[in-house]
Protein backbone atom coordinates (compact mmCIF):
# COMPACT_ATOMS: atom_id res chain seq x y z
CA UNK A 1 0.00 0.00 0.00
CA UNK A 2 1.37 3.26 -1.16
CA UNK A 3 1.83 5.94 1.57
CA UNK A 4 -1.54 7.69 2.50
CA UNK A 5 -1.05 11.61 3.83
CA UNK A 6 -2.79 13.87 4.97
CA UNK A 7 -2.97 17.41 6.80
CA UNK A 8 -5.00 16.90 10.06
CA UNK A 9 -7.46 19.30 11.94
CA UNK A 10 -7.89 17.84 15.31
CA UNK A 11 -10.54 20.12 16.55
CA UNK A 12 -10.73 22.19 19.84
CA UNK A 13 -13.00 19.18 21.52
CA UNK A 14 -9.70 16.65 20.42
CA UNK A 15 -8.03 18.78 23.10
CA UNK A 16 -10.81 18.39 26.11
CA UNK A 17 -14.02 16.59 25.61
CA UNK A 18 -13.12 13.92 22.98
CA UNK A 19 -9.70 13.22 24.04
CA UNK A 20 -10.11 9.95 23.27
CA UNK A 21 -11.40 10.19 19.72
CA UNK A 22 -8.72 12.17 18.67
CA UNK A 23 -6.00 9.81 20.53
CA UNK A 24 -7.79 6.98 18.96
CA UNK A 25 -7.65 8.28 15.53
CA UNK A 26 -4.44 8.57 15.71
CA UNK A 27 -3.74 5.19 16.51
CA UNK A 28 -6.04 3.59 14.30
CA UNK A 29 -4.72 5.83 11.49
CA UNK A 30 -1.11 4.89 12.02
CA UNK A 31 -1.53 1.61 12.02
CA UNK A 32 -4.05 1.47 8.57
CA UNK A 33 -0.75 3.17 7.38
CA UNK A 34 -1.76 6.79 7.04
CA UNK A 35 0.69 9.56 7.69
CA UNK A 36 -1.28 12.52 9.30
CA UNK A 37 0.58 16.23 9.22
CA UNK A 38 -1.37 18.47 11.87
CA UNK A 39 -2.41 22.04 10.41
CA UNK A 40 0.75 24.26 11.33
CA UNK A 41 -1.20 26.48 14.50
CA UNK A 42 -4.16 25.64 13.45
CA UNK A 43 -7.42 27.52 15.34
CA UNK A 44 -10.91 27.06 15.95
CA UNK A 45 -13.26 26.24 13.03
CA UNK A 46 -16.07 28.79 14.79
CA UNK A 47 -18.18 25.58 14.93
CA UNK A 48 -21.96 26.48 15.07
CA UNK A 49 -21.61 29.79 17.01
CA UNK A 50 -19.78 31.30 14.75
CA UNK A 51 -22.06 30.75 11.76
CA UNK A 52 -24.71 31.69 13.96
CA UNK A 53 -23.45 35.17 14.00
CA UNK A 54 -22.01 36.15 10.32
CA UNK A 55 -20.53 33.89 7.54
CA UNK A 56 -17.88 35.79 6.56
CA UNK A 57 -16.61 35.61 10.46
CA UNK A 58 -17.32 31.90 10.43
CA UNK A 59 -15.59 31.92 6.95
CA UNK A 60 -12.48 33.25 8.49
CA UNK A 61 -11.95 31.70 11.65
CA UNK A 62 -11.94 28.21 8.70
CA UNK A 63 -10.32 29.60 6.04
CA UNK A 64 -7.32 30.23 8.23
CA UNK A 65 -6.81 26.57 8.54
CA UNK A 66 -7.27 26.18 4.93
CA UNK A 67 -4.57 28.61 4.00
CA UNK A 68 -1.80 27.21 7.03
CA UNK A 69 -2.97 23.63 5.11
CA UNK A 70 -1.44 24.77 2.13
CA UNK A 71 2.04 25.06 3.62
CA UNK A 72 2.30 21.34 3.75
CA UNK A 73 4.28 19.67 1.09
CA UNK A 74 2.53 16.59 -0.16
CA UNK A 75 -0.90 16.00 0.35
CA UNK A 76 -4.10 16.41 -1.10
CA UNK A 77 -6.36 16.65 1.25
CA UNK A 78 -7.03 17.93 5.09
CA UNK A 79 -8.93 15.56 7.05
CA UNK A 80 -10.65 15.96 10.29
CA UNK A 81 -12.50 13.72 12.68
CA UNK A 82 -15.18 16.28 13.69
CA UNK A 83 -18.21 16.27 12.19
CA UNK A 84 -18.69 19.73 12.66
CA UNK A 85 -15.54 21.13 11.94
CA UNK A 86 -15.84 19.08 8.56
CA UNK A 87 -19.22 21.21 7.90
CA UNK A 88 -17.64 24.60 8.63
CA UNK A 89 -14.09 23.72 6.54
CA UNK A 90 -16.48 22.30 4.09
CA UNK A 91 -18.83 24.92 3.47
CA UNK A 92 -16.16 27.82 3.72
CA UNK A 93 -13.77 26.39 1.27
CA UNK A 94 -17.34 26.42 -0.78
CA UNK A 95 -17.99 29.44 -0.56
CA UNK A 96 -14.68 31.05 -0.84
CA UNK A 97 -15.35 29.39 -4.53
CA UNK A 98 -17.36 32.66 -4.86
CA UNK A 99 -15.30 35.66 -5.65
CA UNK A 100 -17.32 38.25 -3.95
CA UNK A 101 -17.13 36.11 -0.20
CA UNK A 102 -13.51 35.22 -0.82
CA UNK A 103 -12.79 39.00 -1.21
CA UNK A 104 -14.90 39.51 2.50
CA UNK A 105 -13.31 36.87 4.23
CA UNK A 106 -9.71 38.23 3.18
CA UNK A 107 -10.06 41.54 4.19
CA UNK A 108 -10.47 39.80 7.65
CA UNK A 109 -7.42 37.80 7.45
CA UNK A 110 -3.38 38.52 8.07
CA UNK A 111 -2.94 35.74 5.18
CA UNK A 112 -5.86 35.96 2.42
CA UNK A 113 -6.46 32.99 0.20
CA UNK A 114 -4.74 32.68 -2.55
CA UNK A 115 -6.01 30.14 -5.64
CA UNK A 116 -6.80 26.33 -5.30
CA UNK A 117 -7.92 25.06 -1.90
CA UNK A 118 -7.45 21.67 -0.47
CA UNK A 119 -10.40 19.23 -0.34
CA UNK A 120 -11.33 18.44 3.13
CA UNK A 121 -13.07 15.14 3.75
CA UNK A 122 -13.86 13.42 6.94
CA UNK A 123 -11.38 10.55 8.72
CA UNK A 124 -14.47 8.25 8.71
CA UNK A 125 -14.60 8.92 4.59
CA UNK A 126 -11.18 8.28 3.97
CA UNK A 127 -10.85 5.17 5.98
CA UNK A 128 -13.84 3.88 3.87
CA UNK A 129 -12.35 5.50 0.65
CA UNK A 130 -8.62 5.30 0.47
CA UNK A 131 -7.81 2.22 3.00
CA UNK A 132 -11.12 0.55 2.06
CA UNK A 133 -13.48 -2.44 3.49
CA UNK A 134 -11.35 -4.91 2.12
CA UNK A 135 -7.99 -3.97 3.93
CA UNK A 136 -9.76 -3.30 6.78
CA UNK A 137 -11.38 -6.41 6.74
CA UNK A 138 -7.34 -8.06 6.15
CA UNK A 139 -6.28 -6.16 9.24
CA UNK A 140 -8.50 -7.01 11.83
CA UNK A 141 -6.95 -9.08 14.62
CA UNK A 142 -10.21 -9.62 17.24
CA UNK A 143 -12.99 -9.60 15.37
CA UNK A 144 -15.97 -7.80 17.46
CA UNK A 145 -17.94 -10.84 18.09
CA UNK A 146 -21.06 -11.22 19.59
CA UNK A 147 -21.55 -7.56 20.03
CA UNK A 148 -24.92 -5.81 18.86
CA UNK A 149 -24.04 -2.04 18.03
CA UNK A 150 -26.60 0.86 16.51
CA UNK A 151 -24.63 3.14 13.79
CA UNK A 152 -25.31 6.43 14.64
CA UNK A 153 -24.06 9.38 12.02
CA UNK A 154 -25.69 12.77 13.44
CA UNK A 155 -27.17 14.90 11.29
CA UNK A 156 -24.60 16.60 9.56
CA UNK A 157 -21.72 13.79 8.78
CA UNK A 158 -23.89 13.55 5.30
CA UNK A 159 -25.98 17.04 5.05
CA UNK A 160 -26.35 19.09 3.05
CA UNK A 161 -25.64 15.86 0.31
CA UNK A 162 -24.49 18.95 -1.93
CA UNK A 163 -21.54 20.38 0.94
CA UNK A 164 -20.31 16.76 2.27
CA UNK A 165 -20.31 14.97 -0.61
CA UNK A 166 -20.28 11.51 0.74
CA UNK A 167 -22.41 8.77 1.53
CA UNK A 168 -26.45 8.89 1.55
CA UNK A 169 -27.65 11.79 2.83
CA UNK A 170 -30.73 9.68 4.17
CA UNK A 171 -29.17 5.98 4.46
CA UNK A 172 -25.47 6.38 5.17
CA UNK A 173 -23.75 2.90 5.07
CA UNK A 174 -19.57 3.77 6.14
CA UNK A 175 -20.23 3.02 9.78
CA UNK A 176 -22.62 -0.21 9.06
CA UNK A 177 -19.71 -1.48 6.53
CA UNK A 178 -16.81 -1.30 9.28
CA UNK A 179 -19.07 -2.53 12.09
CA UNK A 180 -19.21 -5.18 9.62
CA UNK A 181 -16.01 -5.40 7.95
CA UNK A 182 -15.13 -5.39 12.49
CA UNK A 183 -17.05 -8.71 12.93
CA UNK A 184 -19.76 -6.73 14.66
CA UNK A 185 -23.34 -7.15 14.64
CA UNK A 186 -25.03 -3.98 13.21
CA UNK A 187 -28.07 -3.25 15.15
CA UNK A 188 -31.17 -2.11 12.63
CA UNK A 189 -31.38 1.80 13.59
CA UNK A 190 -33.10 3.92 11.64
CA UNK A 191 -32.29 7.23 12.94
CA UNK A 192 -28.47 7.46 12.09
CA UNK A 193 -29.54 10.92 10.93
CA UNK A 194 -31.48 12.73 13.24
CA UNK A 195 -30.14 15.26 15.49
CA UNK A 196 -29.22 14.44 19.12
CA UNK A 197 -29.78 18.33 20.18
CA UNK A 198 -26.24 19.26 18.83
CA UNK A 199 -25.31 22.31 21.47
CA UNK A 200 -28.27 22.84 22.98
CA UNK A 201 -26.94 20.95 26.10
CA UNK A 202 -25.79 23.78 27.82
CA UNK A 203 -28.79 26.49 27.52
CA UNK A 204 -31.63 24.49 26.40
CA UNK A 205 -31.11 20.76 27.94
CA UNK A 206 -34.55 20.09 27.71
CA UNK A 207 -33.92 19.49 24.01
CA UNK A 208 -31.03 17.44 24.24
CA UNK A 209 -33.13 15.17 26.75
CA UNK A 210 -35.83 15.02 24.17
CA UNK A 211 -34.06 14.56 21.16
CA UNK A 212 -30.70 12.21 22.46
CA UNK A 213 -33.73 9.95 24.59
CA UNK A 214 -34.92 8.98 21.15
CA UNK A 215 -31.78 7.84 19.75
CA UNK A 216 -30.98 5.99 23.12
CA UNK A 217 -35.05 4.48 23.18
CA UNK A 218 -34.43 2.99 19.94
CA UNK A 219 -30.90 1.66 20.21
CA UNK A 220 -32.51 0.28 23.08
CA UNK A 221 -35.76 -1.21 21.49
CA UNK A 222 -33.64 -2.60 18.80
CA UNK A 223 -31.57 -4.89 21.00
CA UNK A 224 -28.51 -2.66 20.68
CA UNK A 225 -25.69 -3.53 23.04
CA UNK A 226 -23.90 -0.14 22.42
CA UNK A 227 -23.92 2.79 19.89
CA UNK A 228 -21.02 3.91 17.65
CA UNK A 229 -20.30 7.80 16.56
CA UNK A 230 -18.02 9.68 14.83
CA UNK A 231 -18.89 12.74 16.60
CA UNK A 232 -17.74 14.65 20.02
CA UNK A 233 -21.14 16.27 20.53
CA UNK A 234 -23.22 13.40 19.35
CA UNK A 235 -20.98 11.69 21.57
CA UNK A 236 -21.24 13.90 24.84
CA UNK A 237 -25.15 14.27 24.60
CA UNK A 238 -25.58 10.09 24.42
CA UNK A 239 -22.91 9.45 26.87
CA UNK A 240 -21.78 12.11 29.37
CA UNK A 241 -25.38 13.23 29.62
CA UNK A 242 -27.29 9.89 29.62
CA UNK A 243 -27.90 10.42 33.37
CA UNK A 244 -29.56 13.69 32.79
CA UNK A 245 -31.38 12.11 29.67
CA UNK A 246 -32.19 9.18 31.82
CA UNK A 247 -33.54 11.13 34.92
CA UNK A 248 -35.60 13.45 32.97
CA UNK A 249 -37.25 10.54 30.76
CA UNK A 250 -37.89 7.98 33.38
CA UNK A 251 -35.61 5.49 31.70
CA UNK A 252 -32.30 3.11 32.65
CA UNK A 253 -30.11 3.23 29.85
CA UNK A 254 -26.61 2.21 30.56
CA UNK A 255 -25.28 2.33 26.58
CA UNK A 256 -21.82 2.88 26.22
CA UNK A 257 -21.22 5.16 23.13
CA UNK A 258 -18.23 4.49 21.13
CA UNK A 259 -16.08 6.44 18.71
CA UNK A 260 -16.12 4.24 15.72
CA UNK A 261 -12.21 4.50 15.50
CA UNK A 262 -12.00 3.00 19.65
CA UNK A 263 -13.99 0.23 17.75
CA UNK A 264 -11.69 -0.08 14.76
CA UNK A 265 -8.76 -0.27 17.16
CA UNK A 266 -10.05 -2.72 19.35
CA UNK A 267 -10.18 -4.96 16.20
CA UNK A 268 -7.11 -4.27 15.15
CA UNK A 269 -5.60 -5.32 18.19
CA UNK A 270 -4.81 -1.80 20.64
CA UNK A 271 -5.55 -2.69 24.30
CA UNK A 272 -8.49 -0.78 25.88
CA UNK A 273 -6.24 1.86 27.74
CA UNK A 274 -4.67 3.03 23.84
CA UNK A 275 -8.12 3.57 22.89
CA UNK A 276 -9.04 5.80 25.84
CA UNK A 277 -12.01 3.63 26.41
CA UNK A 278 -11.78 4.40 30.30
CA UNK A 279 -12.74 8.04 29.41
CA UNK A 280 -16.06 7.24 28.34
CA UNK A 281 -18.49 7.74 30.96
CA UNK A 282 -20.97 5.10 30.69
CA UNK A 283 -18.32 1.94 31.05
CA UNK A 284 -18.12 -0.47 28.49
CA UNK A 285 -16.33 -2.69 30.64
CA UNK A 286 -18.91 -5.41 31.26
CA UNK A 287 -19.93 -5.48 27.52
CA UNK A 288 -16.59 -5.93 26.72
CA UNK A 289 -15.50 -8.97 29.08
CA UNK A 290 -18.93 -10.43 27.80
CA UNK A 291 -17.32 -10.23 23.96
CA UNK A 292 -14.88 -11.46 25.02
CA UNK A 293 -15.62 -14.06 27.72
CA UNK B 1 -56.73 34.23 16.33
CA UNK B 2 -54.21 36.84 15.01
CA UNK B 3 -54.52 38.74 12.03
CA UNK B 4 -52.37 40.45 10.05
CA UNK B 5 -52.47 43.03 7.10
CA UNK B 6 -50.59 41.98 4.37
CA UNK B 7 -51.21 45.26 2.66
CA UNK B 8 -50.26 47.36 5.42
CA UNK B 9 -47.29 45.48 6.92
CA UNK B 10 -45.10 44.14 4.22
CA UNK B 11 -41.61 45.27 4.07
CA UNK B 12 -40.02 44.62 0.64
CA UNK B 13 -36.86 45.87 2.63
CA UNK B 14 -36.80 42.76 4.68
CA UNK B 15 -37.50 40.79 1.67
CA UNK B 16 -34.63 41.86 -0.14
CA UNK B 17 -32.26 41.80 2.37
CA UNK B 18 -33.08 37.99 3.43
CA UNK B 19 -32.51 37.61 -0.22
CA UNK B 20 -29.18 38.87 -0.84
CA UNK B 21 -27.90 37.47 2.46
CA UNK B 22 -29.24 34.29 2.20
CA UNK B 23 -28.47 33.92 -1.52
CA UNK B 24 -32.20 32.24 -1.80
CA UNK B 25 -34.91 32.90 -3.72
CA UNK B 26 -38.10 33.32 -1.24
CA UNK B 27 -40.94 32.86 -4.07
CA UNK B 28 -39.30 29.35 -4.77
CA UNK B 29 -40.58 28.34 -1.76
CA UNK B 30 -44.68 26.36 -2.03
CA UNK B 31 -45.53 25.47 1.10
CA UNK B 32 -45.31 22.13 1.05
CA UNK B 33 -44.41 21.41 4.59
CA UNK B 34 -41.29 19.12 4.02
CA UNK B 35 -38.81 21.21 6.08
CA UNK B 36 -41.36 21.22 9.26
CA UNK B 37 -42.14 17.86 8.78
CA UNK B 38 -38.43 16.70 9.08
CA UNK B 39 -36.87 19.34 11.52
CA UNK B 40 -36.78 17.75 14.84
CA UNK B 41 -36.79 20.61 16.99
CA UNK B 42 -40.22 21.75 15.77
CA UNK B 43 -41.34 20.80 19.90
CA UNK B 44 -40.11 23.47 21.06
CA UNK B 45 -40.65 26.45 18.07
CA UNK B 46 -42.97 29.08 18.41
CA UNK B 47 -43.49 29.10 14.52
CA UNK B 48 -42.83 26.00 12.70
CA UNK B 49 -40.21 27.00 9.72
CA UNK B 50 -42.38 26.61 6.97
CA UNK B 51 -44.04 29.23 8.30
CA UNK B 52 -41.36 30.82 8.89
CA UNK B 53 -40.52 30.36 5.21
CA UNK B 54 -44.20 32.00 4.56
CA UNK B 55 -43.50 35.24 6.88
CA UNK B 56 -40.87 36.15 4.85
CA UNK B 57 -42.70 35.96 1.87
CA UNK B 58 -45.03 38.19 3.08
CA UNK B 59 -42.61 40.65 4.82
CA UNK B 60 -43.40 40.11 8.12
CA UNK B 61 -40.23 41.51 10.00
CA UNK B 62 -41.41 41.90 13.24
CA UNK B 63 -42.85 38.58 13.60
CA UNK B 64 -39.86 36.70 12.08
CA UNK B 65 -37.16 38.19 13.86
CA UNK B 66 -38.89 38.55 17.19
CA UNK B 67 -39.84 34.58 17.16
CA UNK B 68 -37.52 32.17 19.38
CA UNK B 69 -37.85 29.53 16.82
CA UNK B 70 -34.45 31.25 15.23
CA UNK B 71 -32.38 30.91 18.20
CA UNK B 72 -33.31 27.07 18.90
CA UNK B 73 -32.57 25.81 15.06
CA UNK B 74 -29.84 23.31 15.53
CA UNK B 75 -28.41 23.91 11.92
CA UNK B 76 -29.16 19.49 11.30
CA UNK B 77 -29.46 20.49 7.51
CA UNK B 78 -32.78 18.30 7.40
CA UNK B 79 -34.57 21.13 6.00
CA UNK B 80 -32.18 22.13 3.20
CA UNK B 81 -31.93 18.68 2.70
CA UNK B 82 -35.06 17.63 1.83
CA UNK B 83 -36.35 20.63 0.11
CA UNK B 84 -37.79 19.82 -3.28
CA UNK B 85 -37.34 23.19 -4.65
CA UNK B 86 -33.06 23.22 -3.31
CA UNK B 87 -33.86 25.91 -0.97
CA UNK B 88 -31.27 26.06 1.56
CA UNK B 89 -33.59 26.74 4.26
CA UNK B 90 -31.34 26.09 7.12
CA UNK B 91 -29.04 28.71 5.54
CA UNK B 92 -31.71 30.95 5.75
CA UNK B 93 -32.61 30.69 9.08
CA UNK B 94 -28.99 31.18 10.07
CA UNK B 95 -29.40 34.79 7.88
CA UNK B 96 -32.04 35.47 9.99
CA UNK B 97 -30.73 35.00 13.12
CA UNK B 98 -27.55 37.30 11.74
CA UNK B 99 -30.48 39.85 11.36
CA UNK B 100 -32.20 39.21 14.68
CA UNK B 101 -28.48 40.11 16.29
CA UNK B 102 -27.63 42.51 14.84
CA UNK B 103 -30.96 44.49 15.17
CA UNK B 104 -30.94 43.90 18.62
CA UNK B 105 -33.57 40.43 19.43
CA UNK B 106 -32.48 37.70 21.39
CA UNK B 107 -35.85 36.24 22.50
CA UNK B 108 -33.25 33.37 23.60
CA UNK B 109 -31.27 34.67 26.36
CA UNK B 110 -29.34 31.67 27.27
CA UNK B 111 -28.61 30.04 23.65
CA UNK B 112 -27.74 33.81 22.97
CA UNK B 113 -24.96 33.80 26.05
CA UNK B 114 -24.12 30.54 24.95
CA UNK B 115 -23.17 31.74 21.41
CA UNK B 116 -21.30 34.65 22.95
CA UNK B 117 -19.10 32.71 25.16
CA UNK B 118 -18.20 30.58 22.67
CA UNK B 119 -16.72 33.09 20.43
CA UNK B 120 -15.47 35.55 24.01
CA UNK B 121 -12.98 32.01 23.96
CA UNK B 122 -12.11 31.75 20.77
CA UNK B 123 -10.99 35.39 20.18
CA UNK B 124 -8.63 35.20 23.35
CA UNK B 125 -7.01 31.63 23.28
CA UNK B 126 -7.61 30.78 18.94
CA UNK B 127 -9.53 27.79 20.01
CA UNK B 128 -12.37 27.10 22.27
CA UNK B 129 -11.44 26.58 26.03
CA UNK B 130 -14.40 24.68 27.24
CA UNK B 131 -14.00 25.12 30.97
CA UNK B 132 -13.44 28.89 30.50
CA UNK B 133 -16.45 29.05 28.01
CA UNK B 134 -18.87 27.55 30.73
CA UNK B 135 -17.45 29.55 33.36
CA UNK B 136 -18.28 32.89 30.86
CA UNK B 137 -21.49 31.22 30.26
CA UNK B 138 -22.71 31.16 33.90
CA UNK B 139 -21.20 34.41 34.69
CA UNK B 140 -23.58 35.86 31.52
CA UNK B 141 -26.66 34.25 32.52
CA UNK B 142 -26.51 33.80 36.45
CA UNK B 143 -27.10 29.79 36.05
CA UNK B 144 -24.26 28.54 38.56
CA UNK B 145 -25.15 24.99 38.55
CA UNK B 146 -25.35 24.05 34.86
CA UNK B 147 -23.97 21.12 34.74
CA UNK B 148 -22.19 20.71 37.91
CA UNK B 149 -23.52 17.30 37.80
CA UNK B 150 -21.20 16.03 35.14
CA UNK B 151 -18.20 17.95 36.48
CA UNK B 152 -16.60 15.02 38.64
CA UNK B 153 -16.75 12.58 35.62
CA UNK B 154 -15.36 14.68 33.32
CA UNK B 155 -12.42 15.77 35.62
CA UNK B 156 -11.65 12.50 36.80
CA UNK B 157 -11.65 10.96 32.94
CA UNK B 158 -8.68 14.11 32.36
CA UNK B 159 -11.64 15.62 29.77
CA UNK B 160 -12.51 18.97 31.52
CA UNK B 161 -8.64 20.91 31.26
CA UNK B 162 -7.93 23.86 33.56
CA UNK B 163 -5.80 25.45 31.12
CA UNK B 164 -6.56 26.51 28.07
CA UNK B 165 -4.35 25.00 24.26
CA UNK B 166 -4.02 28.03 22.78
CA UNK B 167 -3.04 28.82 19.27
CA UNK B 168 0.52 30.45 19.32
CA UNK B 169 -0.39 33.15 17.29
CA UNK B 170 -3.11 34.24 19.03
CA UNK B 171 -3.03 38.15 17.52
CA UNK B 172 -4.35 36.20 14.18
CA UNK B 173 -7.19 35.04 15.53
CA UNK B 174 -7.99 38.29 17.56
CA UNK B 175 -7.76 40.56 14.72
CA UNK B 176 -10.13 38.63 12.89
CA UNK B 177 -12.46 39.25 14.97
CA UNK B 178 -11.58 43.30 15.39
CA UNK B 179 -11.48 43.30 11.64
CA UNK B 180 -14.65 42.26 11.68
CA UNK B 181 -16.28 44.32 14.15
CA UNK B 182 -14.56 47.38 11.87
CA UNK B 183 -15.29 45.96 8.43
CA UNK B 184 -18.94 44.72 9.00
CA UNK B 185 -20.80 45.14 12.74
CA UNK B 186 -23.44 47.75 12.60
Amino acid sequence: MTTLRYAYYPGCSGLGTSKEYDMSTRAVCEALGMELIDIPDWNCCGSSPAHTVDDRLAGALSARNLVQAGDIEGVDAIITPCPSCLANLKTSRHRLQKPEFRAEVNKLLERPVHGDILPVKSVLQVIVEDVGMEELRYRVRNPLKDMSIAPYYGCIMNRPPKIMEFDSQENPMALDNILEALGATVAPFNLKVECCGASFGVARRDIVERLSGKLLNLAAENKAQAMVTACPLCQMNLDARQNQINVANSTNHVMPIFYFTQLIGLALGFSQSQMGLEKLVVSPRELLAGAAG
Amino acid sequence: MHVINLSKTRDQDFINRVERESGQNLSLCYQCGNCTAGCPVTFVYDIPVHQIMRLCQAGQKEAVLGCHSLWLCASCQSCTTRCPNSIDVAHIMDTLRHMARRDGYATEYGVKSFTDSFLESVERHGRAFELGLMMLYTMKTGKFWTDVDLAPAMLTKGKLGFKPHPVQNKEAISKIFKRFREEFAQ
